[in-house]
């Protein structure tokens, strides 16, 4: 009798076994009793690194997500010297170039990743469409694969083994406040327009930095570039010479490091013009003070970050790991980054996850029918509104360059520092 | 006698252990690792001089050492003026023991929230449309904002003042109070001036409190990063501010030299102080 008898605790379990695997379909693969235990320690930005994410991992896949935000430089020190402290680098494509080959992480078998074929060919063939430029730069295609599991260098092509399962990107360009620069801004080059003087920012995390400088410089028509991605020396020169002369002409009002700190700087109106974040400026928006993605005749300058899997994960950990990677693609979360602004790897689940209305607005460059919400439920667009930029092809399109780590990057970092310090 | 001898080595022991595996260890690994050589992937076990040469040759490390020396004793002496008059009042003029300590605890209030809120709290206080500015404007003192106020040099040693005056306050506070107040009272019989007993009697007798005072606030503005970054907004650098950058970059061993330089620069401004003054009276 008593064999067969249910405990109340069995019947919440299966009940919750039951739910966990009817929310997404097709997952969870591995027995949601035992999974349940898994924690999984992510380390990553605050671009992706966002507690709704990880409530919605517990919702459907039954394990813990334990989030670790800081900022961009940070996560590539950890990741490469303290690779035990978390399990999951978020991490961004520049970054990987300088990580992966110290050993701390493990490749990504993509037979196991389901939707493989559907990510976004920027991540599988390196263009957007067969006819479109790669971008100069660390471009995730050429730092995407690897030939085998011991290997230090990239691929260059596509292979069985991914470095990072990519998540999330975008086309980054200057971010204005509309109602103080008094005229339109077309180009790169009017970050250093005299009008702006005092009232200007660039960020100071020197691989990005360094992009946007060239992409103001090359605007100006100061320098020419052979590979903006890859400088030699004397480019490096005269980029930071560049830079340093609008310092010690009072350009710059303050440099930032932080996504908060974009924020505050223009939200205040301490800064006009400077270089920005997607995010940042839906931001400053939410604050009811103007703000522009501004797109520019040069083009964009792009990022993209994916989750690799640290080494010495294995076992149910590792099976975790790949629930979690394909649960990314899934739909959910490509949706919820797409309403930050940013783009989702698997463009198909995600449009199905959006309203027709959102994913117009997002992803199509059509006026909005309806308001626009943010992704915690606050109203953010009104109808009628166009997102700045277009639509998903017309910005990623228009990619010139990708954020980088060069050959000179440890002759970069000197300068870049002494362009702080001038 | 050498039962005793041991006794007390094995007192000491306990401490030295722990200095010798948490300071010793560390330093000691801070300067092998100066002598490191690296790539942009990982650190190359070697002996050779490269990061101090890229360190030590460059005019803008020498710049910056200066620049945070200069920090260091323009904030030094902001610091001592304010919190010698502050300890004075304290000390000498406010009467009765329980009005005393609310006045102390008073000067502690700004420590009772972390470093890095009392410095962004300066921001929207100080920005270009912040309430000093606009305080200013409506006062009609000035029909321009003033933009030194925020991320200048004058930030910075504003915001360091207010974060470390109160390290100065307290030593020197303490010195004073154990002055014996008939040394105070003989000066004035016998017919020296306010100056004069300041001069020669409080002054000379405050010398363990300033000391350690002047340890306190040099010492954390030489080491100090975030203060300059945030207030500077990255405008101007310190040697931490280009240690930390380093390390960011993972650039270790670079940090490693700098670290390294700058701990030489503190032990001779400690020995400086040192030897100016005997803080062992003080204890």
């Amino acid at each position: 009798m008593s064999k067969t008898t249910l405990t109340r605790r069995g019947l919440l379990a299966l009940g919750g076994a039951a739910l966990g695997s009817g929310a997404v379909t097709g997952f969870p693969t591995i027995w949601a009793q035992n999974i349940k235990d898994v924690t999984l320690r992510q380390i990553g930005t605050g671009v992706s690194g966002l507690n709704p994410i990880a409530e919605q991992v517990k919702k459907d896949l039954g394990f813990t997500l334990q989030l670790t935000v800081t900022d961009t430089d940070a996560v590539a020190q950890r990741a490469a010297t303290q690779a035990r402290s978390f399990d999951i680098a978020d991490i961004e494509y520049f970054s990987i170039k300088k990580v992966y080959p110290t050993g701390a992480m493990q490749p990504i078998d993509t037979q196991r990743i389901k939707l493989m074929d559907k990510v976004v060919p920027i991540f599988t063939t390196g263009k957007l469409t067969p006819e479109s430029q790669m971008g100069q730069g660390t471009s995730p295609f050429s730092v995407g694969f690897v030939e085998s599991k011991d290997a230090k260098g990239f691929a260059g092509k596509r292979t069985e083994l991914m470095t990072l399962m990519p998540t999330v990107y975008n086309a980054d360009t200057l971010g204005i406040r509309p109602d103080l620069v008094g005229r339109p801004i077309t180009h790169w080059k009017d970050l250093m327009d005299p009008a702006f003087k005092g009232k200007a920012s660039i960020l100071n995390i020197p691989g990005i930095g360094i992009m946007d400088a060239a992409m103001v410089a090359e605007s100006a028509g100061a320098i020419q570039y052979g590979d903006k991605g890859n400088m030699t020396r004397e480019e490096i020169d005269k980029t930071i010479a560049f830079l340093i002369e609008a310092k010690r002409a009072g350009q710059f009002r303050a440099f930032w490091k932080s996504f908060d700190e974009s924020v505050n700087l223009m939200a205040s109106g301490e800064v006009v013009i400077q270089s920005m974040w997607s995010p940042a400026v839906a931001a400053v928006r939410s604050r009811g003070v103007q703000c522009v993605y501004q797109p520019l005749a040069e083009g964009y300058r792009a990022w993209g970050s994916g989750l690799g899997l640290m080494r010495h994960l294995t076992g149910l950990q590792l099976d975790a790991a790949y629930e979690y990677m394909n649960w990314y693609l899934s739909g959910w979360c490509g949706a919820f980054l797409n309403r930050q602004g940013y783009y989702s790897a698997v463009l198909e689940t995600a449009k199905a996850s959006m309203s027709e209305n959102e994913w117009g607005y997002w992803m199509e460059g059509k006026p909005a029918t309806a308001e626009i919400l943010s992704p915690d439920g606050k109203p953010m667009e009104k109808a009628g509104a166009v997102r700045d930029g277009g639509s998903f092809q017309e910005r990623m399109g228009k990619v010139v360059c990708w954020n980088s780590v060069m050959n000179e990057d440890r002759y970069l970092v000197t300068r870049w520092n002494e362009f702080i310090a001038a | 006698m050498r039962r005793s001898a041991l006794f007390s080595w094995l007192q000491a022991a306990p401490l030295a252990l722990v200095l010798a595996i948490f300071l010793v260890v560390p330093m000691a690994m801070i300067v092998v690792v100066s002598f490191f050589d690296y790539s942009a992937f990982s650190l190359i076990p070697d002996f050779v001089f490269t990061n101090y040469r890229e360190a030590f040759g460059s005019a803008v490390t020498w710049r910056t050492f200066g620049k945070t020396l200069w920090y260091a004793g323009l904030v030094w002496a902001i610091t001592f003026a304010l919190g010698f008059w502050l300890a004075y009042y304290l000390a000498f003029i406010v009467r009765g023991e329980m009005t005393r300590m609310v006045l102390f605890v008073l000067c502690t209030v700004p420590f009772w929230t972390s470093n890095l809120i009392r410095m962004i709290a300066w921001v929207p206080f100080l920005g270009r449309n912040g309430l000093m500015n606009q305080a200013l404007i409506g006062a009609g003192l000035i029909d321009q904002p003033l933009e030194f106020l925020l991320f200048s040099d004058f930030a910075v040693v504003l915001a360091f003042v207010h974060l470390y005056t109160l390290f100065m306050v307290v030593p020197i506070f303490n010195t004073m109070m154990r002055i014996d107040r008939r040394l105070l009272e003989a000066a004035r019989d016998a017919g020296a001036s306010f100056w004069q007993t300041l001069w020669v009697v409080i002054l000379p007798l405050c010398k363990p409190g300033i000391g350690i005072g002047s340890i306190f606030v040099v010492v954390l503005v030489l080491g100090d990063f975030a203060t300059v970054r945030l207030m500077s907004g990255g405008q101007s650098a310190s040697v931490g501010l280009m240690i930390s950058n380093q390390i960011g970059l993972m650039q270790y061993p670079a940090a490693a030299a700098n670290a390294v330089g700058l701990l030489v620069m503190v032990l001779l401004l400690m020995a400086a102080i040192l030897r100016a003054i005997d803080i062992r009276k003080e204890l």
